[in-house]
This record gives C-alpha cells, sequence and structure tokens, in this order.
C-alpha cells in the first residue's frame, strides 16, 4: 500500500509542531492534520507520525484507541454524528438517529458506526456536542446543525454531493 | 423582576456584531490590554513596591471571581499558588473542552466573541509571567478552532501577541490545541496529559497539582473560558466594583445554560444569586416555563454530574439574620438562590452552570440510564472503580430500561455508586456517582416498581429471572 503525505500537509505538521516545546505534544494535532487528509488513520499513518515526532509507533496508537475522533477504518465521505446525551434525548434525538438510519437503509437499532454501501454516509450516536438549548443537533463532517427536524435533516443530506 | 445582566456577552448577540479584530477594536476592545501593561508599579506603606502584574492579581483576587468551568474554585486564589520561585517557566492554558451534558456557554463565547477570550488570556498571562499558553478546545468544535484560529492571526498581526507586545518588552505565544472527543480531558490534570500528547489519564493529586507541577511537570493555570473573559472585566471595573455584582461570595456575572422541557431553552447570562432556580425555568425572561400541560418532575441544577432535584423538595439554608446570627431557613426548590453557595447546601452543585428540566412526561429511569451510558463511555479507564462500576451501572440501566429489571436492581445501583465515589483518582467517580445516587434515593419506588414489574411479568412467562442480554433499540419513552 503506497502511503505518501503530500508536501504542503508535512508542511502544515511541521509548523504545529513549533508551537509546542516538546514534539510529544503534536500527536494529536498531526493525527487531526492526517484524518483530514486520508479520512482515517492508516497504521501507516501511524509510524509516519511515530517517526516525524521520534516516538514509538504505540505511542500514537494508544491516542488513536483512547480518543474517540480518530477512526482506524475508512468512514463514509459525509459523517454524520448525532448527538446522543440527555438534553438531545429529551429533544428528539432518538427520532433523528432513526429518521437518518431509514433514510440511508441503516440500521436504526445500532448506536455505533455504519456506513452506507456506496460508502457514501456513515451515521453514528455521539456524546454530548455542547448546544443541548436547541436539541436535537448533529455535526456532518465539520459543520455542525442545530434543531434538526425531519425537513432539514433531508435538505442536510441533499446538500451531500 | 429578574432580568439578564450581560457583562460577557454584552455585544455577543448584537446583530451586526462580528467576530473578526475590527469589529472587536470597535467595541473597545483590547483597551484593557493597553490599560493594564500601562500601569506603573505602586508604592505600599513600609517601602515595599506592588508591581503592575501584582496588582491584577490581587484585583483578581477582590473581585472574588470564582471558576465558572464545574468546581468554583476562587481564580485569585488558584494564581496564588502558582509556583513562581521555581525557576522554571509558567504556562497557562484555557479549558474550552466544554462537555458537560446540558452546557452550551463557552461555545457562544468562542463563536461569537473569540477576541474577547484572547484579550483575556493575553491579560492573565501577562499578570502571571506566562510566556506561551494554549486554549485546548474540544475536538467538536471544528468551526471554533477555525474562528480562534483566524483571531489569534488578527492579533499577532497588530502585535496583541507575538513578541514584543505593544513595544512592552512582553512576549506571548498564544495557540489552539484541538482535543479529540474524549470527556475527561476537561479534568484540568487530563488536559494536561492530552496536551502532552498522551492518553488523558487525570494525575494524583498529591503531588501533581497544576499549580506545581502541571504541563511539563511546570507551574501551570488552568481556567475555563468564561472565567478568563471575567478577568477583562475585572480589569475594567476593578475588582472590589466587579464583586458588588451578585451576592456576597458568589460575585459577578455567570452564563447559564438552561435546556430540556422548557419553552425557551438558552443561555441567560445573570448576576449569580440574584435569580432563582424557579426563575430561570418559569420567568419569561428565561426558560419561559415548563411546555403546555406539563407539571415540573425533576431538575439537574449544574450539568449531568449535579444531583437531581425532585419536584416539590425542600432545603434548609443556613442564612444571616438581622442580628448577624446565622439561621436555618426552609426554601423551596423553585425559591433556590442560583449560586454556588446554596446549590451546594441544598446537596447538589451548580457546577457548569447548566440546567437540564424534566417534566412529567419523562421517564426518570430512561432519563438516568442515559446519563449513565454516557459515563461508561467516557470513564478512561485508569482507576478500577470507575472504569468497571460506571459500566456495571449503565448495564443495570440496560436492563431495567428493556424489561429485564429486578426489584433489587435500586439497591445494586446505589451499591455500586456508593463504592465509586471517593475511590478514585480525579472527580469523575464522584461525577458518575452522583446522578445515580441522587435519581435512586429520590426516585426509588420508581426503580423498585420497574424491576418488580418485569420480575412478575417473567415469573408469569416462566422464563425464570434473567435472560442473555443482546443490544437491543433503546425503548421509546425518551423519545
Amino acid at each position: 500500500m503506497n502511503f505518501a503525505v503530500p508536501t504542503e500537509l508535512e508542511t502544515e505538521i511541521d509548523e504545529l509542531i513549533t508551537h509546542y516545546p516538546q514534539k510529544r505534544s503534536a500527536s494529536l494535532m498531526a493525527l487531526h492534520a492526517l484524518q483530514g487528509h486520508f479520512g482515517w488513520i492508516s497504521r501507516e499513518a501511524i509510524e509516519w507520525i511515530a517517526q516525524k515526532l521520534e516516538l514509538l509507533p504505540i505511542n500514537i496508537y494508544e491516542l488513536v484507541t483512547f480518543y474517540p475522533m480518530f477512526r482506524t477504518n475508512p468512514v463514509g465521505k459525509y459523517q454524520i454524528k448525532v448527538c446522543r446525551t440527555l438534553s438531545c434525548a429529551l429533544g428528539g434525538s432518538y427520532k433523528l438517529h432513526e429518521y437518518l438510519c431509514q433514510k440511508l437503509g441503516l440500521d436504526s437499532n445500532a448506536q455505533s458506526l455504519q456506513t452506507t454501501k456506496d460508502g457514501k454516509f456513515s451515521v453514528e450516536f455521539v456524546e454530548c456536542l455542547a448546544s443541548c438549548g436547541t436539541a436535537p443537533v448533529m455535526m456532518c463532517n465539520d459543520d455542525f446543525y442545530e434543531g434538526v427536524t425531519a425537513p432539514k435533516a433531508d435538505e442536510i443530506l441533499t446538500k451531500c454531493k | 423582576m429578574p432580568q439578564e445582566h450581560r457583562l460577557i456577552l454584552k455585544y455577543a448577540d448584537q446583530p451586526g456584531y462580528t467576530p473578526d479584530i475590527d469589529c472587536y477594536l470597535r467595541h473597545g476592545g483590547y483597551e484593557m490590554l493597553k490599560k493594564a501593561l500601562a500601569l506603573q508599579s505602586k508604592d505600599l506603606p513600609g517601602g515595599k513596591k506592588m508591581s503592575a502584574q501584582e496588582q491584577v492579581r490581587d484585583e483578581v483576587m477582590k473581585s472574588g471571581l470564582r471558576g465558572r468551568g464545574g468546581a468554583g474554585f476562587s481564580c485569585g486564589l488558584k494564581w496564588s499558588f502558582v509556583d513562581r520561585k521555581s525557576g522554571k517557566p509558567v504556562y497557562l492554558i484555557c479549558n474550552a473542552d466544554e462537555s458537560e451534558p446540558g452546557t452550551f456557554k463557552d461555545r457562544q463565547i468562542i463563536q461569537k466573541d473569540p477576541h474577547q477570550l484572547i484579550e483575556g488570556m493575553i491579560l492573565s498571562c501577562w499578570a502571571n509571567d506566562v510566556k506561551l499558553a494554549y486554549i485546548y478546545i474540544r475536538g467538536e468544535f471544528a468551526q471554533g478552532a477555525k474562528i480562534l484560529n483566524r483571531a489569534l492571526g488578527e492579533a499577532r498581526e497588530k502585535n496583541f501577541l507575538g513578541k514584543n507586545i505593544l513595544g512592552t518588552g512582553y512576549d506571548l505565544d498564544l495557540w489552539v490545541h484541538r482535543g479529540a472527543g474524549a470527556y475527561i480531558c476537561g479534568e484540568e490534570t487530563g488536559l494536561i496529559e492530552s496536551l502532552e500528547g498522551k492518553r488523558a489519564y487525570p494525575r494524583i493529586k498529591p503531588p501533581y497539582f497544576p499549580a506545581v507541577l502541571g504541563l511539563y511537570l511546570c507551574p501551570t493555570i488552568v481556567n475555563n473560558v468564561e472565567t478568563l473573559c471575567a478577568v477583562k472585566h475585572i480589569v475594567a471595573m476593578g475588582g472590589a466594583e466587579y464583586a458588588r455584582l451578585g451576592t456576597p461570595n458568589n460575585t459577578g456575572t455567570r452564563i447559564v445554560s438552561v435546556s430540556g422541557h422548557v419553552k425557551k431553552p438558552g443561555y441567560y447570562e445573570v448576576e449569580v444569586g440574584k435569580v432563582t432556580l424557579g426563575e430561570l425555568i418559569n420567568d419569561p425572561a428565561f426558560g419561559g416555563g415548563l411546555r403546555d400541560g406539563r407539571t415540573l418532575k425533576a431538575v439537574i441544577p449544574g450539568g449531568s454530574s449535579a444531583k437531581v432535584f425532585k419536584a416539590g423538595e425542600k432545603f434548609k439554608l443556613k442564612r444571616k439574620g438581622a442580628d448577624g446570627q446565622m439561621t436555618a431557613v426552609e426554601v423551596d426548590l423553585l425559591d433556590l438562590p442560583y449560586d454556588f453557595d446554596s446549590l451546594a447546601q441544598a446537596g447538589s452543585m451548580s457546577g457548569s452552570g447548566a440546567i437540564i428540566v424534566m417534566d412529567d412526561s419523562t421517564d426518570i429511569i430512561e432519563a438516568l440510564s442515559n446519563i449513565a451510558e454516557f459515563y461508561a463511555h467516557e470513564s478512561c479507564g485508569q482507576c478500577t472503580p470507575c472504569r468497571e462500576g460506571s459500566l456495571w451501572m449503565a448495564k443495570a440501566l440496560h436492563r431495567l430500561t428493556h424489561g429485564h429489571g429486578r426489584k433489587q436492581d435500586a439497591d445494586y445501583l446505589l451499591n455500586i455508586a456508593q463504592n465509586i465515589q471517593g475511590r478514585t483518582i480525579c472527580a469523575f467517580g464522584e461525577a458518575c456517582a452522583w446522578p445515580v445516587l441522587s435519581f435512586v434515593k429520590k426516585f426509588k419506588d420508581e426503580f423498585e416498581n420497574r424491576g418488580a414489574t418485569d420480575e412478575a411479568k417473567r415469573t408469569a412467562k416462566g422464563t425464570g429471572p434473567m435472560q442473555e442480554m443482546r443490544p437491543i433499540a433503546r425503548s421509546a419513552a425518551l423519545r
């Protein structure tokens, strides 16, 4: 498998490393940068970061498995995260999750990440997204949506080309 | 009439107010930084001198400002613990890992008025001789991180940050560091581990008090977003004047997040202790009351880790009488002043200032199950009582919400929770035990009835006490 980090991305990561007195501190930011580019964190990516930061691969791997935002497998092009914690649950997030799953042909009983067969969408429940006053809320990649009703969910899905 | 008192959010929601530096400067931005940087050292009686930085720290102490992140610890005291004689650099970290369920105030500041946070941080860094600082922002706030990075770039361009700030010789670097979805990073020592590029395992105290052995084992200050913003206003008004806002020992303003079953969920900045819990829920200026035809069942007053209040509860609060003597006064739940001390006396806490309202349509067991699942997911796994206990509680509640309950589950839950609290490295142990202890104790009949009903159904069907559990969809009760 070919693994190549584009020059601009490497420059960006090199710059991030300068923000810290110790290189190891840059590992989360480097993981974000690589995941932003590749969509997930492969073994090769882990080894690349470890080398870059003069660490052992396990030092990076243990972060990938600890922090919920990092993925060890490819996910959909559009990653939908629905908040499931109390205020959103009181405000209808289970209904929203069910609606999205049905619409995309996924199992609405599953809470963990599922991806559509064409690889376009992933849907999962996540913990509190800190916008409890506008429940239910969801994210689609980096974009954040509040008060998501069924028509609004349709609108968001249509925007995903 | 109770009203909002907007100090930190003064401009945030005004039409036309944008997060760029030009707009901030038009609204008096960075004037407090200039004011502080121009301060001269002051002569004290006895020939001693008080440096400009010490004066700012003194104002923060006089202001009585208490941390807005959750613990409500005095900001001035926290700063006074910093080991300034170690010869090591002092670091400052802004805790923008807003993750406590129910809380959504820091998000407003970051997105709408990022420069106010940056000015508050520069002031706090300058007052504490900090040369390098970070904003630790939760990973999900991707937009917030972008806004902050843009704002930091603008501030560097105008020389409010970087080398030789405004010609004073003071250097400060300030960077955004993104978390990656772990609630435990909000715990300050976990946050520090995470910023060092490790798993966010909280450190044991003693010896790892951040003020002495923090980031890279150097003295470190960790303050919440709202706390750092308040510093700017303390510099503007003076500590004594700031302390006139709010109530004694509960000074200033605070942004309260109201969510759940109210007509007008939202964030409201109020003088601490000048507004009651009931007003925040029912007043048209705030939550606007419950949905039509509904009555109150329960309130979580300070984020999901706080102990729940049951509708109709009464509390004995200590109040100072006219003669200066402390007397116990009976106060109804809805008449509790919303401040640190009153809620603590009532057996809960104002925590991160997040009120979650539940009306009579709420299945209280489902609600607790939801919270327990959160903690089971978020336990970092370092301490056994929390790692195992949080999961056991979530499983028992899963049973109870899926027809597999037992009559003894209520006591079983209490037993686990009692064995978690006080037995862990960080406060997460209490955070996951308190909701279970309070929900089960205050609504015990509901938990026992549910278990008994499930048992009776199983006996009628002859299916024995327990069946193998498989992951099934949650019941419809919370939908």
